[in-house]
Parts: C-alpha cells; structure tokens; sequence
C-alpha cells in the first residue's frame, strides 16, 4: 500500500432511484478507497448496489431517476460530485475509463473500431489523424490483437465477443488513464476467453501503475486479481479487507455464506451446499439495523437493534457484524453439513440405461454469407458431431463446453425440439430418434426440460398455478378442479415455495422463485429424465446453491436422471455422476467426475480446468497464469482432424490430418485425443 | 453489391408479372365498359353498329385471353398501349404527369425529413417537459388532419392574409423555377405535414430505444461531447427505421394525392387516377398500376441499399 493520499475515496456514497413503485436507496452510505495502481474489488449479487456506485463514480446514473443524495467522490483531491458536467466530461475516458460487462452490446454498430478507439484520443489529446491512427494500432497491440490494420477497418458485428472485449480494454486504456472501472469485465464470456481477458488487464494495470476497479459477483475472479476486497450486501460494504483476509478469515457471516455457497472445483463435493436462505431485503423499505439479519443464522435482537457500521477489528480488516468477535474468536462456527447421501453411481453400474444417445448428429443449413438471396447456396454447421452417451436411471451426466460448442443442441434434439440428422435416440430401451409429434406425446410423460433464463421461460400472462396445471391439462391427469389445485400445491411444495404463491404471476418472484417454478412445471408429469439447460446460470451465487440442492434433493427422492448441461465447470463437479466435455460439437472426454476433475486427459479438458478460476488467493497465486491461447473456430469452417488442433499446445500433423477416434482409457473413461 | 442490386433489379420481372396479371383479369370483372361511357356517356344515343365496331377497332371484341397475350406482348416491347379514352400512349399521358407528383413528393419528403429530425430529436431529448408535449400535439395533429383539409386551410389562409392565390397553371421548374415552386410548395407543405408527423414520431421514440443502449453509455464513458453523442453515436442508429418509413410515405405520396391534387386542381396522377377509372380506360389504369409498382419496388431498393450505407452490419453479397 502506497504512501499519500489515495487515488479515490469514496465517502459516505447515497444513491437514489425514484421508480414508480418508491424510491429505492441503491447506494446507502459507502465508503472504500482505490491506492495508486492497485487492484480493488468490489463483490456482491445483482441488485446490492455495486454496479450504481461505480456509475455514481463515473457521473453517469441514469438520469433523471438516479441521483446522489449524499457524500463525497475525491479522485485526486477533487471532488467529483461537485463538478460541472463539462468538468466531469473532460475526466472520463481522461483520468478515469471505465469497462462494461456486456462487450456484444458496448461498441457502437455503426462505427468502425478505428473510429471508436481514436475518439477519446481526438477528444482529450487533440491528437492529429495520423498519430490517433499510430496509438491505436498500438493499443491493439497492447491488448493483443495482432492484425490491428485490418481490425481498425472493421466494425464490432465482425469480432468475436473476446475480440469485443479486448477492444473495450484498448478504448480505455486509450489516454493513459489513472483509474479503470471494470464491471463485470468477463461476465459475458467464456471461461477460456475469460482467463485471457483477465490475465491481460492485471498485467496491463502493472505494467502501466493503472488502477482499477473491478466489479463482480465471481468470487473466483476475485480471488486471483485482487489485492483488496469490499463485500455489499443491500447498499451497503459489510466487509472490506485484503483478498487473503477476507476468502481465508471471513468475519461477516454473509461473507461466509457466499464462499460456502459456490461450488468449488479445489475441495471434496461429498456434501451438499450451504445456502443463505431467503433474499436480498427490498431497498424501497429496507429492513432496521443489520440488514443482512433477516438471513443471518447468527441473529440476535441486537443485530436488528443496532445500526450497522463497519469496524476495524484487525489491521485494514473492518466487517459491520456485531458479533464478529465471536467470529474470530471461532465460537461461531456454522454446524457441518450432513453428508451426500452416496447411494447414486454405485448401483446403476449395471441397470438398463434410461436414455441411449448413439452417433447422435445434429446439422443446420444456414445461407452462406456472400450469397444473394436468389442463390442457394447453403453452408453445414455440423453443431452436433458423432456424439454418444448414455444415462443411467438415477444418474446425472453433466455435459460442459464453452458457447456455441453444440451443448444445448444436444439437450434439444434429446427432447425432440429439434429432429436429429442421425444417429439414435433411445429412450428406456424404445427408440425414439423418428417418433412424431404425435406418438412423441406419451414419451414425453418421461421426459421433461427445465430452461436457462427463469425470466422468460415463463408465460408472463399466466399465474403460477395456471403455469404448473398446463402439463396436467394436456395430458388430463387432473379429474376435478380440485385436485389439480391440490397437486399444484403439492408441486409447490416440493420446490420449496408456498401454496399461496400459485396465485402470483411470474413477475412477482425473484429468479430463483421463477425457476423454481419451472421445476415444479417439470415435475408436473412425473418424469423420470429431466434435461437441465443452464439452469442455474443466470441465478445470483447463493440462489444458485439452494437450487442445485433442490436439484440433488429431488433426483434422490423421485429417482430422477438428469442431463444437466452448464458451463460452469464447479458446479457441473458438484451435481454430476459423470461428466462429458464437448468442443465444437463433438465430445472430447467423457469419464466419472471425480476421475474428470483428478485425472483430465484431454488437452481441451485440461485447459478449461485451468482457466476456471478458484476462490482461494492461495490457490489462485500459486497457479501458473496458463490459459488457452486462440477462439473457437467458427463451426462453419471448422478445422481438419482434430477441431480442438488449431488451439492444441499438443498438436502435430496426426492432429491436424486424422480425426480422433474415441477411446477407452480406463474404466469408464473416454477420450477422444491422438496424445491422450 | 453490385451483384446484389442486379439480384433485386431481376426480381422486378416476376413481380411487375404478378401485377401485371392481377390487374388485367380484375379490371375485367368490373362493370362499366370504355366504349360505351365514350359514345353514350353524354345521353347520346349511338347505334349497336357503331359501338361495336369501335370496340373491334380497339381489339376489345376478341376473346380475353387473346386480349391478354396482346397486353403481355405490348409489355415485353415496353409497349403500355394507347388509352382507350384519348387514344394516345398510355407511356405519354403518365410522364405528362408523373414529372408534377414526383415533384411534389420530392418537396414533400424535403419539408417533413428537415422538420422531422429535428423535432424528433428534440422530443425525445427532453422526454417529459413542455417541448416533448407540444411535439405530441403537432404531430398528432398531422396524424388526424386529413391532407387535404389542410391543404384548404393552406389555401384560405393566403387569401385571406394576403389576398393572394397559387396560380392554378402548372409550370414546369425548367421553364420558370419561381413560378413553379410558387404553385407546388403549398401542396407539398399540406402533405408533408403529415408525412413529417409520421417520421418525427418514428425518430423520437427509436432515438429514445437507442439512448438506453450500453453503446451511448460508452461513449459518455469515454467523455464524448453530449451533442457528439446524440448527433455521432444515437442519431445515426436512430436514422435507419426512419429511413423505410420515410421510403413507404414517398411511394405513396406518387400516387395517392388524390384528393389533395383536386383541392390545389393540380393535374397530377391521383387526378389521372380517378378521371380513368371513371372513365374505364382499362389500359391507362393498367398503364398507371404498373408505373406505381415500379416506384414501390425501386424506392424499397433504395431503402435496403441506404440502410447497407448507413448501417455496416447490412452487407449484400459483397
């Protein structure tokens, strides 16, 4: 930590949002610092407040609903609330830039990247054509885009999401700014994409003395790019300090809550989550005292008695929990978790498979670009290549692979959603691959889908209970009115929600409620398959662990077996019996996931273990900073041989002549790799 | 692009066919026949003979389909016919008044396009105050005032102000621009105040879409000058719905100024419209159907080739 003054201090920060149903305190009183060239993290779930701050910082609420109420923005010694707009305009994208979370929708469609990097050099360094022209070659440089000319020319809609990104990291790196803001910087990305991203702004920001600011829900993110942490809760910091003090001695127990309730990839999955039970208070009407109380499994009348503050209870550690002395003093230690019960793979080793996928292939015809309307030349994506797997009763395979590797395809054509260009489908036993709609309709009893995005999966004119009674509609499983109320109920239930909620429309519940609702509407048939797309990804970290363990809860109870297709790697290791890897729409490794995890042997596998990251600092710092070099392939063209060959640290010519057969290595475990 | 245009430009043969077809079998089934409105129209009373053998003159008398192979002949020879009224080509009777309706929708689309930005930007970026309001009221208005009403009201308001009248002669704008634009502006401001209604509507509420886009955050991010972020950043993605309303008001403002063409008595194609249909002057009705076909096709080729010079994520068949 740097002597002097710090870069920014924030003081005592209100923000306010008038909306039509109140105004909700977004902000409510924080303060942190940012030292010269150092890396502060801001981590919290969607809606606490962190992303409005950052916002506040820059000047750029929107207005006129968002305002600062209260405090103080110094950068600098100056204070940043009290300029002009003009005074304001002429610091960002000067002193302070800032880097959005979504790189597909932050440039400007109409102009082409060179026009967008040079603007802020234009603008504030009044740079002539031909020297704005040289520094963002440049700054293309700097953040490794190597055909800079070329990319110049270009417009956004021609670069890869990555691509996008490290263009939003050249703009703002553009006039040697002393600040950056990064909101979630990587969110959007894939895991390979998103360790070179990050890899590439930490060492940016030490080699240029940068400091930045980054805002995130990743715990994992943290961990390896920060050097000091603030945790929000509901507008306000409840714990700050340095990364090695908050991941390994927590002392606020929200803190604590959020690390247990990721998966994580370093340590033994055997038992289930923890969750924080309930949700984020209403920042229209936000609850006395400790806000996080309501949650809290250490609650005490004080905590709602008492106005929260932050307090230092160790050298640059400070935590707003009143109790937090007992947290240290380890008297205050949440009861162990029952473990797993392990009555899962073992015992399906030898059952009939409930679902048999064989060579299964899935190709789209989509117009050549280039080509007229009037010509019909088409070109083959093949999404899904040769893919094979079975799932056996009570077993859960997760399927991981980054965007566009042919994953949620797969789920697609298993469901019948789309029609299968070959192989077979079978499912318990009866082959299913070219069943029609028509006879597909029993069949579909036994296999049901839950979806990514509870937000729109959902019919928004319908009430919940209308929503879970469809299915026993169309197959009239319900005789009377009343019973169908009574089973929507029991539905209810079982997901964890309560009767009265069958009344409610989507729009009243929170994301985790949405989607619990969808699996009560799965539940509804009583399947015996469920293909889970996604269907924690768009969820907040400690909503995600109650229903990942719903999931596990009900799969032991109803016997169910899942497809659980996700891209993220710890939480595919926490569910799944066996795991396959998919890499442009073939399968590379296939194997039991405690074998997967332990002993990867497929290259692609291998990176995007390494890629992931942990919320451990310890850990984190003691890795190599290995990622995969290059993007997915376009799977218009994709590469000979091998696909995975043009990103291969193993690749020779075999890799890039001959494709890889799939192989059996060990027991129960696949690979398709020359090298393997 | 090239390679593209060529496409649509080909395309304009099986459609203009289609028309082409269409109109010719159900101008058939409607009543009312040339011939007779031309000789006994007046009261007249003309023999049998007579009326028949005017139609043998003009082929009327033959079976229809060999009326049609006649027509489909005459326009693979880019041959419209002659009008079955005045008995001059159908190709020369339209010019005669093509060059007046294109005229005043040139102006027209002028006057509403320079209004319309303007207003539209304006209304959406003060959403809410007294400017988006009395936005609202004129352009509503211009939605609910029928042109021609307007036009009246155009019309009296100069005489009464200033005693004073278009002149009712046209005159082309080679011959004497003055006296031309004189005559033309008011009927071009009474329909282009509809059509700048429609497009500042169109512009403020995409200009308002387009303001809450991660792109503009970006670039105040970056410290662009507010007026640089509308003009450079907004407006130019604003532009492009506003660019096809603009082309669908112009294809129609070529042919569908009936009414505002008889209050200014301007002998335009709407005019030409009705004298013919009244008349039964089947191939000057085919004639104009074709011509108006042709306009649509070519302004919406227009509006897709703009939108691949304005918006880089349309290319044709580079």
């Amino acid at each position: 930590m740097g002597g002097g003054a710090p870069l920014l201090a924030v003081e005592d920060l209100h923000v306010q949002f008038d909306t039509s149903r109140g105004v909700v305190h977004a902000v409510d009183g924080i303060s942190y610092t940012v030292n010269r060239g150092e890396t502060v993290a801001i981590v919290g779930e969607s809606g606490c407040g962190k992303s409005v701050s950052s916002l506040a910082i820059m000047g750029l609420l929107a207005k006129p609903a968002g305002r600062v109420t209260r405090g103080r923005v110094l950068f600098e010694g100056r204070d940043l609330l009290t300029l002009s707009a003009e005074e304001m305009r002429a610091i960002r994208g000067r002193d302070i830039a800032m880097i959005f979370q979504e790189p597909m929708t932050s440039l400007n469609p109409v102009l082409s990247i060179g026009e967008q990097i040079m603007e802020p050099l234009f603008i504030h360094l009044k740079m002539t054509k031909d020297a704005a022209q040289a520094r963002a070659l440049e700054l293309l440089q700097l953040v490794g885009i190597t055909d800079g000319a070329r990319r110049l020319q270009q417009y956004p809609h021609q670069l890869s999401g990555g691509m996008r990104q490290r263009v939003m990291i050249a703009i703002g790196l553009a006039c040697n700014p002393k600040l950056i803001i990064a909101d979630e910087p990587t969110t959007a990305l894939d895991v390979t994409i998103q360790a070179q991203i990050l890899e590439l702004m930490k060492d940016l920001s030490r080699r240029l003395n940068i400091a930045m600011i980054i805002i995130t829900h990743n715990l994992g993110v943290v961990a390896r790019y920060a050097d000091r942490v603030n945790v929000m809760y509901a507008a306000h910091i409840i714990e700050r300090g340095t990364a090695d003090d908050v991941f390994l001695r927590p002392l606020h127990p929200y803190t604590i809550g959020l690390m247990r309730s990721v998966p994580r990839l370093d340590l033994p999955r055997d038992v289930k989550l923890e969750t924080i039970e309930g949700l984020p208070p209403d920042l229209r009407a936000p609850p006395p005292g400790c806000r996080f109380a309501p949650r809290c499994p250490f609650r005490r009348d004080a905590c709602v008695a008492t106005e929260m503050t932050l307090r230092d209870l160790a050298p640059n550690h400070a935590t707003a929990c009143i109790r937090a002395d007992e947290i240290v003093a380890g008297t205050l230690v949440p009861a162990s978790l029952p473990a797993k019960s392990a009555a899962t793979a073992s015992t399906t080793e030898t059952a009939e498979p409930i679902l048999k996928v064989d060579a299964l292939r899935k190709y789209f015809l989509v117009p050549l670009s280039g080509s007229g309307m009037l010509s019909s030349k088409m070109a083959t994506v093949k999404a899904v290549d040769n893919v094979s797997f079975t799932i056996a009763p009570g077993e859960t395979l997760g399927l991981v692979g980054e965007s566009g590797c042919g994953k949620t395809t797969v789920g697609r054509t298993v469901l019948k959603l789309e029609e299968a260009t070959g192989g077979t489908i079978s499912f318990s036993g009866v082959d299913i691959t070219h069943r029609s709609p028509r006879e597909m309709r029993e069949t579909r009893r036994g296999i049901q889908v839950i979806f990514q995005d509870p937000y729109s999966s959902l019919n928004p004119r319908m009430t919940v209970g209308q929503i879970i009674a469809e299915p026993l509609h169309v197959y009239q499983l319900a005789k009377t009115k009343k019973e169908q109320e009574e089973r929507v109920a029991e539905l209810l239930r079982q997901v964890g929600l309560f009767d009265y909620m069958a009344e409610r429309y989507p729009h009243q519940l929170s994301g985790g409620q949405r989607q619990r609702v969808g699996i009560a509407r799965a539940l509804a048939l009583e399947p015996r398959f469920i293909v889970c797309d996604e269907p924690v990804s768009a969820l907040d970290v400690s909503i995600q662990g109650q229903i990942i363990n719903l999931l596990e809860d009900l799969q032991s109870r109803l016997n169910l077996s899942y497809l659980f297709i996700a891209h993220d790697l710890a939480v595919v290791r926490h569910i799944s019996d066996r795991v396959a890897v998919m890499y442009l729409g073939r399968i590379v490794e296939v194997a039991d996931r405690d074998e997967l995890y332990a002993n990867p042997k497929h290259p692609y596998t291998q990176a995007l273990l390494d890629a992931a990251p942990i919320p451990d600092p310890r850990v984190e710092r003691a890795r190599a900073p290995r990622t995969l070099k290059g993007e997915i392939p376009s799977p218009l063209n994709p590469p000979s041989g091998c696909v995975f060959h043009t990103r291969c640290p193993l690749a020779d010519d075999a890799c890039r002549r001959e494709i890889p057969q799939t192989r059996q290595i060990g027991p129960r475990h696949i690979v398709a790799c020359h090298k393997a | 692009m090239l390679r593209y245009t060529l496409q649509r430009l080909l395309m304009v043969i099986p459609t203009l066919l289609g028309v082409a077809v269409l109109v010719f079998f159900m101008l058939r089934v409607v009543p009312g026949d040339v011939i007779e409105v031309k000789l006994r129209g007046d009261g007249g009373t003309v023999s049998q003979e007579v009326i028949d053998a005017e139609r043998k003159r003009f082929g009327l008398d033959k079976p229809l389909i060999y009326q049609f192979g006649d027509y489909m002949y005459g326009l693979a020879k880019l041959d419209l016919g002659i009008s079955l009224w005045t008995e001059r080509p159908v190709t020369e009777e339209i010019s005669l008044r093509l060059a007046l309706s294109l005229q005043v929708a040139i102006m027209a689309t002028i006057f509403a396009v320079l209004l319309a930005i303007p207003l539209g930007t304006m209304a959406a970026l003060m959403r809410g105050t007294w400017v988006d309001y009395v936005v609202r009221i004129v352009t509503i208005g211009g939605l609910s005032i029928p042109s021609f009403w307007f036009g009246m009201l155009i019309m009296m308001a100069l005489l009464y102000y200033y005693n004073w009248l278009p002149p009712i002669t046209f005159t082309p704008i080679h011959v004497d621009p003055v006296a031309n634009l004189t005559q033309l502006i008011w009927p071009a401001m009474a329909v282009g105040y509809r059509y700048c209604a429609v497009v500042a509507r169109m512009i403020r509420s995409s200009l308002l879409e387009v303001l809450n886009e991660d792109y503009i955050r970006t670039a105040r991010a970056k410290g662009v000058f507010e007026n640089k972020v509308i003009s450079r950043h907004a407006l130019r993605n604003a532009l492009l719905p506003a660019i096809t309303v603009i082309g669908i008001e112009f294809a129609f403002l070529i042919g569908g100024l009936v009414v505002t063409e008889q209050v200014f008595n301007l002998n335009g194609i709407g005019k030409l419209f009705v004298q013919s249909v009244s008349r039964s002057d089947f191939t000057l009705i085919q004639g104009m159907v074709m011509m108006l076909a042709v306009a649509y096709i070519f302004v919406n080729l227009i509006v897709d080739l703009l939108y691949a010079v304005f918006d880089p994520r349309i290319r044709y068949g580079t």
